[in-house]
């Protein structure tokens, strides 16, 4: 009776918190693009000029002036990763100007040092005294002054424009300009300097140093990006397909759960109870992780509804045969559950690694369809064979589960044993 | 809902082996002559898609799209409140914006799906998929090895390859459109068909245990039982990923059409290749592991 009990605390519980909180979690579910609209572009990086190389660090550092520049055009949680060693993607939802945003972002990042012009209010530089092509590339290193504090040492490649500049200058600011951002305090031209080479102090800590040293490294060598894909998905082309999937979704997994009660009656109900716990679990990872779903995501979510299905037509079909042979229906439904976790359990794993090996080595969207499989059959192990299992055991044990009609076998299949 | 009749269906995998090494064959003899037909993703080209609010004509769209200056002739197939322009070059960005000025001018509700690609991208998808499958057959061998045996990993991954390569055969006979959701439905199916078979192989390995198998027969007879004794399963199970995959493909959504057509067709073959090709061949295999044994005795 203890044990009824805690099965029907278990379910009502279970189902109070899937009916309360599915809403909730549905709308939280990221969407990838295909699904929402708004468009992605993949760009292969390559340094401005022939010969030059391209670091980690460069690379890092495009990415992030990228998603500065989308952040600043105003579009909505710009995404962008770098992916092997010259690649960066890019995935901007829900864009109205699409094409001048395309347009903007391809522009190399653009490095000036630059002077109050007059006219100019104060804390704004206009005139543009040197760019990122006036560097020597990669020369910008963080060192340390006599006080410990870390500076970036500079060298220019005309050393006569870069002693006329900080002559004219001298005691004067000068600031550093990233695109049209300003980057720190700007600091002040304390010597004119004639041999090329300057260093740059103002209170940085060691981090901001280093940071400000990437930057003109990557102005003086900027990247060229050209797009090798893109994609661009219309908001409402987006909701239809959304719509249209789950639909299908919906009415697929209609038609498995009334498959399965009226294959398997009361264990059938059962099953599919596991079957909804399974999918309820997944969106629930799915919000957690943060993972966004994509429509191959989607399909590869409602096909693996079927195969969680799948262990649960193997363990009742087992237990239906073990009654045949003339069991008793408690040691049927131990046989069965014993002889059908084997049997799910080897045929999960080998698929578990395909999947493995498809995450490891796949790029892109054969990636992210093997992480979903992965998290499904690991989800389905726990409710389609141990929840499932222990759920029918409690039914057997507490009496619920008494006539072989229940399972859906017949009196006259039953061989005497 | 049982068979009571009994099926040879070790014997009945002859005649499925001719069928499957013919469409295999007509399959090679058809991807060698005429590949594949590749979607817009594995072509260097723009394709637009154009979701409408009311029907138009060749009439209409041609006249209104050939002056934005987009140099290489499109394809325009129209739909039910759809068109689909192809280009085979890839447009630049203000090439696609006067595209999309000049669609709006006709129907001003219009929303676009652009997919621009540079081939690169969708072969080097294609290619890590191949390793990814290559590699992990290693994988499903070193396994089913160690928890049965050799001779079914052999047999697992025969089948494996066999419904991979008929999806992408039939793609190519019936001149079906390769996307990049394509690779992963093949994946899929790979997935599919190894579950399917190794649930058939655990039944011949559980009556294995029982008795001792001295002769072919005797094998044949465990194979046709341990078949029978799963079909069952195997039908249910077929049947319902079926549904699954069948609702996609009629109600889901246009992108993802091809995607459930080929789970259909792979789902369809993973039951058959479980069936008729895994356990016969394995059986093959252990034909000829049992010979030496039987000579010796006979001796």
């Amino acid at each position: 009776m203890k044990r009824l009990m805690s099965f029907i605390i278990t379910v009502v519980v279970l189902l109070g918190v899937m009916v309360f909180t599915t809403p909730g979690l549905l709308d939280k579910v990221r969407l990838g693009l295909d699904l929402k609209g708004g468009f992605e572009i993949l760009y292969h990086a390559e340094p401005m000029e022939t010969g030059g190389e391209l670091s980690r660090a460069s690379l890092q550092k495009t990415a992030e002036s990228l998603e500065k520049r989308a952040n600043a055009l105003g579009t909505s949680e710009p995404e962008v990763t770098t992916e092997g060693t010259d690649r960066i993607r890019l995935k901007i939802a829900g864009v109205t100007d699409e094409a001048e945003v395309r347009k903007k972002m391809k522009e190399p990042a653009v490095l000036t040092f630059r002077s109050a012009a007059e006219g100019d209010a104060a804390n704004t530089y206009s005139k543009i005294e040197l760019v990122g092509s006036d560097f020597v590339e990669n020369a910008a290193e963080v060192e340390r002054d006599k006080l410990n504090q870390p500076i970036i040492s500079i060298k220019v490649k005309d050393k006569k424009k870069f002693a006329e500049i900080t002559e004219r200058l001298l005691g004067k600011e000068m600031a550093i300009y990233l695109d049209e951002q300003l980057l720190s305090t700007p600091p002040t031209v304390r010597a004119v300097l004639t041999d090329g080479a300057a260093s740059i102090s103002g209170g940085y800590t060691i981090d901001q140093a280093r940071e400000l040293a990437d930057t003109i490294n990557l102005g003086a060598l900027p990247l060229k990006l050209t797009e090798k894909y893109s994609q661009s998905v219309g908001a409402t082309l987006g909701k239809k397909s959304l719509d249209q999937t789950i639909m299908a979704g919906l009415i697929g997994s209609l038609i498995i759960l009334i498959f399965m009660i009226m294959m398997y009656r009361l264990p059938g109900i059962l099953a599919s109870f596991a079957l909804i716990l399974h999918t309820w679990l997944l969106i629930l990872i799915f919000v957690i992780a943060d993972f966004t779903l994509t429509l191959p995501g989607i399909a590869a979510f409602i096909l693996g509804i079927g195969m969680a299905v799948d262990a649960n037509i193997i363990t009742n079909e087992r237990i239906r045969e073990e009654m045949r042979s003339g069991k008793s229906i408690l040691s049927s439904v131990k046989a069965g559950n014993k002889t059908s976790f084997r049997t799910v359990m080897d045929a999960n794993v080998t698929t578990i690694i395909v999947a493995a090996v498809m995450f490891a080595f796949g790029t892109g969207a054969v990636k992210g369809f093997a992480l979903i499989l992965i998290v499904e059959i690991v989800l389905s192990i726990a409710t389609n064979l141990y929840f499932a299992h222990w759920m029918l055991t409690v039914l057997v044990k507490a009496g619920i589960l008494k006539k072989s009609k229940q399972f859906g076998v017949k009196e006259s299949d039953i061989r005497a044993l | 809902m049982r068979f009571k009749k009994e099926y040879d269906f070790v014997h009945l995998s002859r005649y499925f082996y001719v069928f499957s090494i013919a469409l295999t064959v007509a399959g090679l003899i058809f991807l060698a002559t005429m590949g594949l037909n590749y979607s817009v993703d594995f072509k260097a080209g723009s394709n637009v898609d154009v979701s409408l609010s009311k029907n138009l004509t060749l009439e209409q769209i041609n006249p209104a799209i050939s002056d934005v200056g987009i140099s290489s002739e499109p394809s325009i197939t129209i739909g039910e409140k759809r068109v689909n322009i192809r280009y085979d070059e890839v447009l630049e960005s203000d090439q696609d914006a006067a595209l999309q000025t000049a669609v709006k001018k006709l129907d001003a509700k219009a929303s676009f799906e652009i997919n621009t690609v540079d081939t690169e991208m969708a072969k080097e998808l294609a290619r890590n998929a191949i390793y990814a499958v290559l590699i992990s057959c290693l994988g499903i061998i070193a396994y089913v090895s160690i928890r049965f045996e050799w001779r079914f990993a052999l047999g697992a991954i025969v089948a494996l390859m066999h419904d991979a390569f008929i999806v992408v055969a039939i793609f190519s006979i019936f001149r079906l459109e390769v996307d990049m959701t394509f690779i992963i439905a093949v994946l899929t199916i790979i997935g599919y068909s190894i579950n399917d078979t190794i649930v058939i192989f655990d039944r011949i390995r559980e009556n294995l245990r029982f008795g001792k198998q001295k002769t072919y027969e005797d094998l044949k007879i465990l194979v046709n039982k341990s078949v029978a004794q799963t079909l069952m399963r195997s039908l249910y199970t077929a049947f319902t990923v079926f549904i699954a995959a069948f609702c996609l493909l009629i109600l889901g959504g246009e992108s993802i059409k091809m995607f459930s057509l080929a789970m259909v067709i792979g789902l369809l073959f993973g039951a058959y290749s479980s069936i008729f090709i895994a356990s016969p061949l394995w059986l093959l295999l252990k034909k000829r592991q049992k010979l030496p044994v039987k000579s010796s005795t006979a001796k």
